[in-house]
């Protein structure tokens, strides 16, 4: 992205120097990216969902008050059906389900974030790495990719939380250790096709060593496929922390979207029909992963047009 | 879709082995032979790496579940009470009393053989439960995965083929909202309207399991596809948007190239075009995702089979994660990864078969 000759837009003033140049040409790229990617209709409903989320989680407490989480002292009676005070009823503490709604938000985005983070990190390092350096220990770590990549993500992230403490942290270790390898697999293909390039052999003759190759030549080429594939990432992780917070493996004490539909069915709202209790946390769920998702696809075929991604 | 596919680019394959004229069976072996060799090489090595990947999952296995937590026992008792002698004989059980590579030797020994120990809920081998669970697990997962298979194909194909048409549109928005949702979730409220029922729609499927006990012959094949309705809905209105959008991005790169020009410069109707030209070419990456997805019909899914309690390996799991049942979940754990291991060994094996660029 960064590297595609630009308009030179400096022949009229030779003498500036080259990191106000460097910036400039950042701006521009970032303004065409952003042209771009105004055009996907889809990328742009996605990005807006994603910015009134965001608020709603980052205002949980104006919106709905600090105190709807306390199990004590809670406003209503047990599993009310929607009304004027509660829109979407109650749960079987009396609680106000939009006001957990609100504050599972928090819990749901952070993890998502948090182990998409870390996901990404371990894949970007792992597959630069390998993707820079031939011989044994490109195969070696080539080896362990794919043999956690064989291992089924969901049941290994299971297992993971299971020997571990309940908390959010566990969480989201598990989800970030078991789903790298597929991202170090793509970094490492863009690595070596960036790494045949004419100017990383100027950069190694120049005396540029691993490291300074690895930073400031390839890291920069791979960091939009890297952020195309941390939104794609985000969306599977915060439906990984919904199964393992349906599964009680989350910290209890915090309110989640997988915890209300657990708590929910453990209060048998599946028997007695109460939907209002059960659909708004999955809709919830589904709508930030949707959100996600056409925010990665915009971003994708804006890098990659040949996808073919409808606009 | 695949039974079209295959025989012709097998005939492709086949045509580049053989060389321009074979004058005859002798003339055609030299190259054919050259090549089969190289072939049994290439399925040699995918082998023994299969080999070694399903050492790394027992060892995986091993010390994911004895070496994290402190003290296995005390997470096998689950902080119930017990004294120290229970503690010592629990301990000798098990032989967490040995030395770690002893321990280590007699449980790859054990697995190697199929004793993956005795569960702790069941008090009965591992393997029994397992092969218990099996059928219902394929029988869920199999038709699901055979239906969303061919839906997404074939939608698939469509969406491609009218590209940025309104059903192109509403299929893919639709499909990428399924995407997002959880599956267990879509279950839950399935079982609330169709189960349950709301409002006008009577409760008109069982809200779970695989059986309701009282019937034979035809009529319990008929109880138990009755059963099955909702969990296969749910897993094919989950599953069939990844082959969908991956048909569909294989089928848009091909659109564009010149052999489907020269189809249609030589006369063909578009529906020949596409079902006998662009199809089987943009097979090949659908044809990599139906591997990876076989690989998890035996890990079946196990939070829609805990949904809707369906006696398979996955409400199974469910089961022995809750206790925590450690010598089930390990055993489970190490079925479900060969599955994985094993399906994409095939996918390697075949797809050399398929695409004649691969592998030679």
């Amino acid at each position: 992205m960064t590297t595609e000759s630009m308009p030179t837009p400096t022949k009229a003033e030779p003498a500036q120097n080259p990191r106000a140049l460097a910036r400039a040409r950042k701006r521009q790229s970032a303004a065409r990216f952003w042209r771009e990617y105004s055009g996907h209709r889809s990328g742009l409903w996605g990005l807006g969902a994603l910015v009134l989320i965001a608020l709603v989680a980052v205002f949980a407490p104006q919106l709905v008050g600090a105190d709807s989480q306390s199990v004590t002292g809670a406003p209503g009676g047990a599993l009310e059906s929607p009304s004027g005070e509660f829109p979407l009823g109650t749960d079987q503490f009396g609680r106000s389900v939009l006001a957990l709604l609100v504050w599972g938000t928090r819990v749901s985005l952070t993890v998502g974030l948090l182990a998409a983070f870390l996901c990404v990190a371990i894949g970007t390092v792992v597959g630069i790495v390998a993707g820079h350096f031939h011989g044994w220990y490109s195969t070696v770590l080539m080896r362990v990719t794919d043999w956690f990549l064989v291992m089924p993500t969901l049941v290994l992230a299971i297992a993971l939380a299971t020997v571990m403490d309940r908390s959010m942290w566990t969480v989201v270790i598990a989800i970030g250790v078991t789903t790298w390898p597929t991202t170090a697999r793509l970094v490492r293909a863009q690595t070596l096709a960036v790494e045949s390039r004419p100017y990383i052999e100027r950069a190694r003759a120049l005396g540029g060593g691993h490291g300074h190759i690895m930073v400031r030549h390839v890291l920069p080429n791979v960091m939009p496929l890297v952020l195309a594939q941390t939104t794609l990432v985000i969306s599977s992780a915060i439906l990984t922390e919904a199964t393992l917070a349906f599964l009680g493996l989350s910290d209890p004490t915090t309110t989640s979207w997988g915890g209300m539909l657990q708590d929910a069915r453990e209060a048998g709202a599946v028997s007695a029909g109460d939907w209002w209790y059960l659909a708004p946390p999955g809709i919830a769920i589904a709508l930030v992963a949707l959100a996600f998702t056409l925010c990665g696809r915009a971003i994708e075929s804006v890098l990659n047009p040949k996808l073919g991604v409808a606009r | 879709m695949t039974a079209d596919s295959t025989p012709a680019l097998v005939q492709i394959a086949d045509a580049d082995t053989d060389g321009p004229a074979p004058a005859g069976p002798s003339a055609a072996r030299g190259p054919r032979a050259r090549n089969t060799k190289a072939y049994l090489q290439y399925v040699a090595a995918k082998i023994a790496g299969a080999a070694v990947s399903l050492f790394a999952v027992l060892v995986t296995s091993f010390f994911l579940f004895r070496l994290i937590p402190s003290d296995p026992v005390k997470q096998m008792t689950g902080g119930r009470p017990v004294s120290v002698e229970q503690l010592q004989s629990l301990r000798r059980q098990f032989g967490l009393d040995q030395p770690m590579w002893q321990q280590f030797t007699s449980y790859v020994g054990d697995a190697l053989t199929g004793d993956f120990g005795t569960s702790f809920q069941f008090h009965a081998p591992v393997i029994d439960k397992i092969t218990e669970a099996l059928p219902a697990t394929l029988l869920l997962t199999g038709t699901s995965y055979v239906l969303y298979t061919a839906l997404g194909i074939w939608l698939g194909t469509r969406t491609a083929w009218r590209n940025g048409s309104m059903s192109d549109r509403f299929n893919t928005a639709f499909a990428l909202t399924l995407y997002s949702v959880p599956a267990f979730w879509l279950g839950l409220l399935l079982i609330i309207v169709f189960s349950v029922g709301i409002g006008p729609i009577p409760g008109m499927f069982p809200t779970g399991g695989l059986e309701s006990g009282n019937e034979t012959g035809f009529a319990y094949i008929l109880d138990v596809a009755h059963h099955l309705v909702l969990p296969v809905v749910t897993l094919v209105a989950v599953g069939y948007a990844q082959t969908l959008l991956v048909m569909r991005s294989s089928l848009l790169d091909e659109m564009g190239s010149d052999y489907l020009t020269t189809a249609r410069a030589k006369g063909l109707r578009d529906d020949v075009v596409r079902r006998k030209h662009a199809v089987p070419n943009a097979m090949l990456p659908t044809f990599t995702l139906m591997f990876v997805n076989l690989g998890h019909v035996v890990a079946g899914q196990i939070l829609v089979e805990t949904v809707f309690s369906w006696p398979g390996l996955g409400g199974l799991f469910y089961e022995a994660l809750s206790v925590p049942d450690l010598p089930l979940v390990q055993g489970l754990f190490f079925v479900f990864a060969t599955a994985v291991i094993l399906a994409n060994t095939l996918a390697d094996v075949l797809y050399p078969l398929l695409d004649p660029r691969v592998g030679r």
